[in-house]
């Protein structure tokens, strides 16, 4: 029985150590806002927070997680959906079908979180989550958006 | 049977089948017809597209299927303008084909593919919202004892004007639907729209940022297990045994079995469980006769076409042949076009719960009717005894859309019947997704044309060699042996119709049919034959040494709408005007389905040949514009798609099998090779024309 610390709770989980912490947290928390895209860690909708680091959760074995570790998904991002990067989404439109979104946030924010007026390089550099109805352009506008309600 | 005429009879006044089976006819509730047919016996439907609540909440029923595209907005915007009533009260639900079914096809089609969610429904159902309207009137002016036509509704208020009295919709909705739903309503004239063709918020945003919105990978019912599948390693091989001994003692695992005689599945309590013991499920496959085909293989075999004798007429006008032949100039210029897989971001999935009674499926879709009539034949029960439960898709794009290709709903079933009771989801891996597409067809196409002394066109013949969508998965929709479908924005006329005119024409098509099974994509055959017609354009213009732009309208005299696109990208992108050092402009435009599009990009070349996409300028005219800033994102999202396709993405074949398993090695554009995308949404009014996937077919030639 693994003690893991998911958007600030202590929980039990009672799953193989080799279980990728994604399946952790949509077969055994019932924490489905986190998508499987890929499993190989190369588009990131399975995005979440590790001690505010964005990690791949599809390839992070729940083994690897330390009780101290504090994760975040994106049903604990903000009680309400305010976080600036949320309010910014809403505000542009920004999902389309919205599968990648909840990843593309939580890479969003972490960037805010360690850079909080990032370039459009920066931008470039950070994220990288695949979005196959193109939302890239407003994704982009959100971010900025969302740094200048930071500021 | 009061209640049930007046519901079956709406369903023949919205169009459907013949009244002379009203009377006869009875809902069968409880019959698993979902949200919709529920409210189908409730005081508060009034047309079948609009349910008003007591407390002022407007239902709106959408058909078909919100992929990401906007159409649920959309629809919605085009029935709340004629309902009146307030926008910031309405919510939707999708409604369910097998309501449809027992309602006789009230709600029509369900079909969401071939951008027509919006283009094919637009009548229909805002009568619907303009009879709910009336309804609504005529009982606030029945309880009031005055004439309707002296009321109006505006906002959910209803008016009285002479008196001044008003109502809401929510006071009079239940006495409104005792009503009979009027046979004949007046639209409005869009230019006095104030919902539709506005840049309204989409309906679907909030739940999307904060994980709470359920796609159908998300499906969780009491007692659900979960079940893993491993299915032919390519087209054409089936399963010869396997041995499950090691898997079946495995953490969680429920069972193991053979799927439709070309796959395996392990059902275990998570589906983690039953992916970790499929890996250890020992498989023997017999891999049928395409097992020494690689794409080399395949090239050889469409490029054979191109000389081809035979080949089937998409479009002729005079003798394309003979006239170049005896052209004092003569061009010549052969492109291809690789296979592409849909790749949406959520794999294929679908939740199944079966007994002999009946069978339930929650899935994601683009076609719920066609889902459906899968489901019943896997299930061996009759529709009426079946439910699609639709979800929001994580993505369509063609990949959920013909009936044939919704392989994974079928699976779902049949593993669901070994399991009676027990509700089964079923999940692809991405492995499983990529190598189990519907593929964008493969082609080649060589292009001939003749230029005169003025380095005018004398004639052109466009050769298409290569893969029938139709031929793959639809056959009975070959008009003798010819796939229509494969000549679109080539064809005559229509709403694919090719955009100049030539003194002498030819486009015709030598079908060669590979054995990777092929499926509608975005855009689909639109997107390699503008690539293909509009590259060669500049080329011919290259070779006339006239301006592309110049060169193009000349052939246009007859098309003023897509010269109004065409023109309207050139003089934003500065057309004429001198591009930064190292930066080259391209134009592109077509009417695709039933809307004129047009773009310029602004590119440039690396030493290495890497080719960088700084900006593009688009065009649209749709006709009539619902919710132009969704446009303006389906417009966005079309660059991505169709650049991906075209400068990265590609499905390679070896010993038969597709050799990208993974995002790793089918690379897609990211945010970094984003260029920046400037639309113009420039709706001329009366025609309504698709949005989705027009914009994929001026990506890349631009």
């Amino acid at each position: 029985m693994a003690k893991i610390n998911v958007n600030g709770k202590i929980v039990e989980v009672n799953a193989d150590g080799a279980t990728p912490l994604l399946w952790v947290l949509r077969e055994h928390l019932e924490l489905t806002g986190t998508k499987y895209g890929c499993g190989v860690a190369a588009c990131g909708a399975c995005t979440v927070h590790i001690n505010g680091e964005a990690q791949r959760s599809c390839v992070l074995p729940l083994s690897a997680v330390k009780s101290t570790d504090r994760v975040v998904t994106i049903e604990g991002l903000s009680e309400d959906g305010s976080h600036p990067v949320q309010k910014a989404w809403l505000d542009l439109d920004v999902p389309q079908c919205g599968y990648c979104q909840t990843g593309m946030i939580m890479a969003a924010a972490a960037l805010l979180a360690k850079n909080p007026k990032p370039t459009d390089a920066d931008i470039d550099a950070e994220i990288s989550n695949i979005c196959r109805c193109g939302t890239y352009q407003r994704v982009r506008a959100g971010i900025h958006q969302a740094a200048g309600r930071k500021a | 049977m009061t209640k049930m005429d007046n519901v079956s009879r709406r369903g023949f006044l919205a169009g459907a089948g013949a009244a002379g089976l009203v009377l006869g006819f009875r809902v069968p509730l409880g019959g698993g017809g979902g949200a919709a047919l529920a409210g189908a016996g409730h005081t508060d439907e009034l047309s079948a597209w609009v349910m008003v609540r007591p407390d002022e909440q407007v239902v709106i029923r959408i058909a078909r299927s919100e992929m990401g595209q906007g159409t649920l907005t959309g629809l919605a915007q085009l029935v709340a303008e004629e309902l009146e009533c307030d926008w910031s009260r309405v919510t939707t639900e999708y409604v369910s084909p097998t309501a449809n079914l027992k309602r006789f096809g009230v709600w029509k089609s369900f079909q969401t593919t071939g951008s027509r969610g919006i283009r094919t429904s637009h009548d229909y159902v805002r009568e619907g919202g303009a009879a709910a309207r009336d309804m609504l009137i005529a009982a606030a002016a029945k309880g009031w004892g005055v004439n309707a036509s002296e009321c109006r509704a505006a906002k959910g208020v209803i008016t009285h004007g002479p008196s001044g009295k008003t109502t809401t919709f929510g006071k009079v909705a239940a006495a409104a639907a005792k009503l009979p739903v009027p046979e004949k309503v007046k639209l409005k004239d869009p230019k006095d729209w104030t919902i539709a063709g506005k840049p309204m918020k989409r309906l679907d945003t909030a739940d999307k940022l904060t994980g709470k919105q359920v796609f159908g990978i998300d499906v969780k019912l009491p007692g659900m297990v979960n079940a893993a599948i491993r299915q032919y390693p390519l087209f054409g091989a089936k399963l010869k045994s396997f041995d499950a001994s090691k898997a079946q003692s495995m953490s969680g695992v429920k069972k193991v079995l053979a799927v439709g005689g070309n796959a395996v599945a392990v059902v275990a309590d998570t589906w983690w469980q039953a992916k970790t013991a499929l890996d250890a499920v020992d498989i023997q496959w017999d891999d049928g006769p395409h097992a020494k085909i690689d794409s080399a293989d395949i090239a050889a075999m469409v490029r054979e076409g191109l000389d081809a004798k035979d080949a089937f007429v998409g479009n002729k006008v005079g003798d394309a042949k003979a006239a170049i032949a005896k052209s004092p100039k003569r061009i010549e210029a052969t492109y291809s076009y690789p296979f592409q897989h849909h790749a949406t971001m959520e794999p294929m999935n679908a939740t199944a719960v079966w007994t002999p009674e009946k069978c339930e499926v929650w899935c994601p879709t683009q076609s719920a009717e066609s889902a459906l009539q899968v489901v019943a034949k896997a299930a061996g029960l009759d529709p009426s005894f079946c439910t699609i439960h639709r979800m929001h898709l994580g993505g369509g794009f063609g990949r959920r859309g013909a009936g044939p290709i919704h392989d994974y709903a079928t699976q779902a079933v049949e593993i669901a019947k070994a399991m009676p009771g027990t509700p089964v989801k079923l999940l692809w891996s991405r492995e499983e997704d990529m190598t189990h597409g519907a593929y964008h067809p493969v082609t080649q196409c060589r292009l001939s044309a003749g230029l005169d002394e003025n380095g005018d066109i004398t004639g052109l013949h466009v050769r298409i060699s290569g893969q029938s969508i139709l031929a793959g998965i639809m056959p009975g929709r070959l008009k003798n042996g010819m796939d229509i479908v494969t000549f679109q924005c080539l064809l005559p006329k229509g709403d694919h119709a090719i955009s100049y005119d030539f003194p002498n024409l030819l486009v015709d098509h030598a079908m060669r049919n590979p054995h990777l099974r092929p499926g509608f994509w975005r855009g689909v055959n639109a997107n390699h034959n503008v690539i293909y017609l509009e590259s060669f354009m500049d080329e011919l213009a290259k070779a006339a040494g006239q301006d592309p732009l110049a060169f193009r309208l000349k052939y246009m005299a007859k098309y003023p709408k897509n010269q109004a696109v065409l023109k309207a990208v050139a003089e934003k992108a500065g057309w004429g005007t001198p591009a930064p050092k190292g930066v080259f402009r391209g134009l592109a435009h077509c009417k695709a389905f039933a809307s004129y599009v047009a773009a310029c990009a602004e590119v440039s070349v690396s030493d290495g040949g890497m080719v960088k996409i700084h900006r593009i300028v688009a065009a649209t005219d749709t006709g009539h514009a619902v919710n132009p800033q969704q446009i303006e994102a389906q417009v966005e999202g079309s660059f991505v798609y169709g650049l991906s396709a075209m400068l990265m993405g590609e499905c390679t074949v070896k010993a038969g099998r597709v050799e990208q398993q993974n995002f790793d090695r089918y690379e897609v554009m990211r945010i970094k090779d984003m260029p920046k995308v400037e639309t113009t949404v420039m709706p001329s009014g009366g025609f309504w024309g698709g949005v989705g996937e027009p914009t994929i077919a001026v990506a890349a030639p631009a």
